[in-house]
């Protein structure tokens, strides 16, 4: 480590490599275990917040879906802010007692 | 003499060059060296290196080609080790051999070899293609070594999800190359990490050691009595051997050491680290 990393070590204006490359293993790892590229997550994310929308009104810049892995076990977690639930009219099919706010694909991180 | 008795044991990785040969000859002498008949295969038939790590080029006269082939009996193939005479080589065939070798046909070497050996270590070939489906039918249990870099442990991850699909049981890790200092200053993954990400348990931790290379050109492992008996990497690799027998040997996670004159000094009293 030169001198200068260390500078920026310390001013936290970079993070050890070692950290980084912890990181971007974990994310090439979750992918791997599931044989799913970025593309199809991405596609699947997209669905996931359309679905979820027409439920619920969530914040779609807050919203992500990711894989976690952890004892290489591979989960997909969705974390969805909820704004508000979506008044019945928008909601096809669904009888008129069944308005819920819980949000069924929020999950403990 | 128990002929179901023997520990069947695949040393493979995925990635190339972060080990492997080198643990295989390692650790089969300090196997031999506590008393266990051992057994070293050459599974790597495309590129084979253990006879040369053994010191054992000059005396091959058979391979596994000829055993299998009905050609010789075992015994004439596999070779002695001069100092180490509880240890034995089977050397790799030929490398056409690749071309009809089947599982079957190296669970019947791993086999015959096993009913005259306490352990058999397979030496397994880089990548997760024919060879290493080969040799990994041949074993019960495994050893995955890798280095703390990612293409290593991505690799090794692969390999794992491999070997847990066939049913090869337990799967313990060698962390290979490990630079202390580097991971003190977190510019390496560190043990942690990587036994966290691989979810296995530990079964050794080897320092980079130049010596590893001084008994490369020698073709003397280390861990033959006399030679860097006092290198880190030795040390490393005996204590994989008395753990793989099932003795308590304490790792302790460079990462986490403190440098200085007292850890100097602990490290001194206690040589047992590693
Ligand atoms: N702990 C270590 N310190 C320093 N050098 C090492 C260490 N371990 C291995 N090496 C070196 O790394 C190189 C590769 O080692 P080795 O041949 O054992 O790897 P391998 O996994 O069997 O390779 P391959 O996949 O080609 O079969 C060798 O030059 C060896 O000397
Ligand atoms: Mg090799």
């Amino acid at each position: 480590m030169t001198l200068r990393d260390l500078i920026n070590r310390l001013l936290r204006r970079e993070q050890a490599s070692g950290e980084t490359a912890k990181q971007r293993l974990q994310l090439v790892l979750a992918h791997d275990r599931s044989d799913l590229n970025p593309e199809l997550l991405q596609r699947m994310r997209q669905e996931i917040l359309e679905v979820v929308s027409r439920y619920v009104e969530i914040d779609v810049e807050e919203g992500e879906v990711s894989l976690e892995t952890e004892d290489r076990v591979t989960a997909l977690v969705a974390n969805l802010p909820i704004k508000r639930a979506r008044s019945l009219p928008l909601i096809p099919g669904l009888g008129d007692s069944d308005q819920s706010t819980a949000d069924p694909l929020r999950r403990a991180s | 003499m128990n002929a179901t008795s023997a520990r069947t044991i695949l040393i493979c990785s995925g990635k190339g060059g972060v080990g492997k040969t080198t643990l295989t000859a390692n650790l089969g002498i300090a196997l031999a060296r506590q008393g266990a008949r051992t057994a070293v295969i050459d599974a790597d038939f495309g590129l084979r290196n253990l006879d040369l790590l053994l010191g054992l080029e000059n005396r091959i006269v058979y391979t596994a080609q000829e055993v299998l082939a009905g050609s010789c009996r075992l015994e004439q193939a596999l070779v002695k080790h001069k100092q180490e005479p509880n240890l034995a080589l089977l050397p790799a065939g030929n490398p056409r051999m690749l071309d009809w070798l089947k599982p079957e046909d190296m669970k019947t070497i791993a086999a015959q070899v096993g009913q005259q050996s306490d352990y058999v270590l397979i030496d397994c070939p880089a990548g997760v293609e024919g060879g290493f489906r080969n040799a990994a039918a041949a074993a019960e249990e495994a050893i995955v070594v890798t280095t703390p870099e990612l293409s290593a442990v991505r690799d090794a991850d692969r390999v794992i999800g491999l070997l847990n699909s066939q049913g090869i049981q337990p799967i313990q890790l060698v962390l290979n190359r490990v630079r202390p200092k580097m991971m003190a200053n977190q510019e390496m993954l560190s043990v942690q990490d990587v036994t966290d990400i691989l979810a296995l348990p530990l079964l050794g931790l080897v320092l980079e050691d130049e010596q590893v290379i001084v008994s490369t050109n020698r073709g003397e492992p280390l861990t033959l009595e006399g030679h860097g008996a006092g290198s880190p990497a030795a040390r490393a690799y005996i204590n994989v051997a008395r753990r793989l027998c099932g003795e308590d040997v304490p790792l302790v996670d460079p990462s986490k050491e403190r440098s200085g004159l007292r850890a100097k000094l602990g490290r001194l009293i206690s040589k047992n680290l590693f």
